[in-house]
């Protein structure tokens, strides 16, 4: 079975029906893309599976990794090696980037049953990933996104999935909002995670990023369920024509 | 001496108080202190009124006098009911800051009712108090500014923010301006809401388990009325008092 197995999904967002019947399987060590105009559910996608509330799943499965990922708390999801990227990722002043991420990846450990991540081993690990995506150790000391800049917030989403080595990560348009040399930085990032054991699914609207990364399926993602899928081509061609015409 | 009349909630000051608790020790269980800084100096001063007092009411008169200044850090957690009131008169150019937490549940009122009184030119004033309510706690904060004609170049400040765990607790806010005079920057903020919803969903997505998720989440917002102590042991004492207060809450 493939890592992530999303079959028949509705999905509501207060009483309103977003996603409608969606169905995609991405195995484990592939990249997936899914492209869609504003408001066709891809964001609604990524929250109904890290487990936001009020975005409710009605109907349908979600297997991760052999689990049932809809009946599992948010932060059991993530212990169960699930991460999502947001788009808009959240400022919480007063609490350290280091603070946070050195109590989120003990927790995920503990829920695992593996040891804590020593001190020392933790503050290795951080100063090389905020080195790998450009930040210093200044805006890992300050609190979690506070005073960064929109490029910044993206790329310490990425120091976080890269510190929590997730099995299988969704990143919600991680690309928007970066200039060119922080897309390459993100892109390089993500293509140095990919590995046989670990399977993305990338939210974006321009294909640029998949020049970078390149996706083994790309779907197109429109009125809450999958219209049409391809190869990385696909982007290409969505690109050109618009997805008036594709997503029809 | 005559004893005085009890307060009755037609005291604007009084309004939100437990009077039933406040009969018990009234009037000679009012705590009354007197704080003078003289001028030039400066005193830092820290209050943590915990359950050791089930209730507990502070009056205390404060003079700072030209180019003083106070720094005080209350950390107001109760036992029944537990207030502090303050009168304070600032000389010129004299600094109060006060950094203030009250975190109660059960059926605990808190109160932390001020009277800053800008009665020369030149002083400032810094207000900063948070509140974390749960179960059927009421907490309230009642704060005015007064400026006087001749006191021009005051500036003022009050940041009051509550923050509701259930929706049974009740905050009080009541920032309030006086101002006699026209040259003066008196700045007041008043909220009062819940855990941010977005926050706590990005915390729990990355593994945080839900208790954790709120304990940082409040930590955080208390640590505001900390956050500008110099001494750092004070800070942490009183830091990890607010911390216990949370876990009890819990």
């Amino acid at each position: 079975m493939a890592m992530l197995n999303i079959e028949n999904l509705h999905a509501n967002v207060g009483d309103k029906e977003i996603l409608k019947g969606l169905t995609l399987e991405v195995g484990a060590g592939e990249v997936h893309a899914i492209m869609g105009p504003n408001g066709s559910g891809k964001s609604t996608l990524g929250y109904v599976l890290a487990g936001r509330e009020g975005y409710e799943a009605t109907s349908g499965s979600v297997t991760f990794d052999g689990k049932d990922l809809l009946a599992l708390e948010p932060h059991e999801r993530a212990a169960a090696g699930f991460f999502l990227g947001l788009q808009y990722p959240v400022e919480i002043p007063g609490v350290s980037n280091l603070n946070f991420l050195r109590t989120a990846l003990n927790a995920q450990r503990k829920l695992r049953g593996e040891p804590d991540v020593s001190a020392a081993d933790f503050m290795r690990l951080a100063r090389t990933e905020a080195d790998a995506f450009d930040l210093t150790m200044d805006h890992m000391k300050r609190g979690v996104n506070v005073g960064f800049s929109g490029g910044e917030k993206k790329r310490n989403e990425m120091v976080q999935m890269a510190l929590l080595a997730p099995k299988f990560a969704v990143l919600d348009e991680t690309d928007s909002g970066l200039d060119i040399d922080a897309l390459k930085t993100v892109a390089g990032g993500i293509n140095r995670l990919r590995s046989p054991e670990r399977g993305f699914l990338l939210i974006t609207h321009y294909q640029r990023l998949l020049d970078y990364v390149k996706p083994d399926k790309v779907h197109v993602l429109s009125g809450g369920r999958i219209v049409r899928s391809g190869g990385p081509e696909l982007a290409h061609a969505l690109e050109r024509e618009g997805y008036g015409e594709l997503a029809a | 001496m005559n004893a005085l009349p009890i307060p009755t909630r037609r005291d604007e000051a009084w309004r939100y108080s437990d009077l039933e608790a406040l009969g018990e020790v009234w009037p000679s269980g009012v705590v009354s202190e007197r704080i003078d800084v003289p001028a030039g100096e400066t005193r830092a001063l820290t209050l943590v009124a915990d359950a050791a007092q089930p209730v507990a009411v502070r009056d205390w008169t404060v003079t700072i006098a030209d180019g003083a200044r106070l720094d005080l850090h209350i950390l107001n957690l109760g036992g029944r009911y537990g207030r502090v009131a303050l009168d304070v008169t600032l000389g010129e150019g004299s600094h109060f800051e006060l950094g203030a937490a009250q975190v109660a549940g059960g059926k605990t009122t808190l109160e932390i009712v001020t009277h800053v009184r800008h009665a020369a030119p030149g002083a400032t004033s810094r207000q900063t108090v948070r509140t974390v309510l749960a179960q059927q706690a009421t907490g309230t904060y009642l704060g005015k500014v007064a400026v006087d004609r001749g006191a021009q170049k005051t500036d003022a400040a009050q940041s009051v923010k509550a923050m509701l765990l259930d929706r049974t607790a009740t905050a009080n806010a009541k920032p309030e301006l006086e101002i006699f005079a026209d040259d003066v920057k008196c700045a007041h903020g008043a909220t009062v809401g819940e855990l941010d919803a977005t926050q706590y969903f990005y915390l729990t997505s990355r593994g945080l388990p839900p208790a954790e998720a709120k304990r940082l989440l409040l930590h955080a917002f208390l640590a505001d009325a900390f956050a500008g102590m110099d001494d750092a042991g004070a800070r942490e004492t009183l830091e990890a008092a607010a911390l216990a207060a949370l876990e009890r809450l819990a």
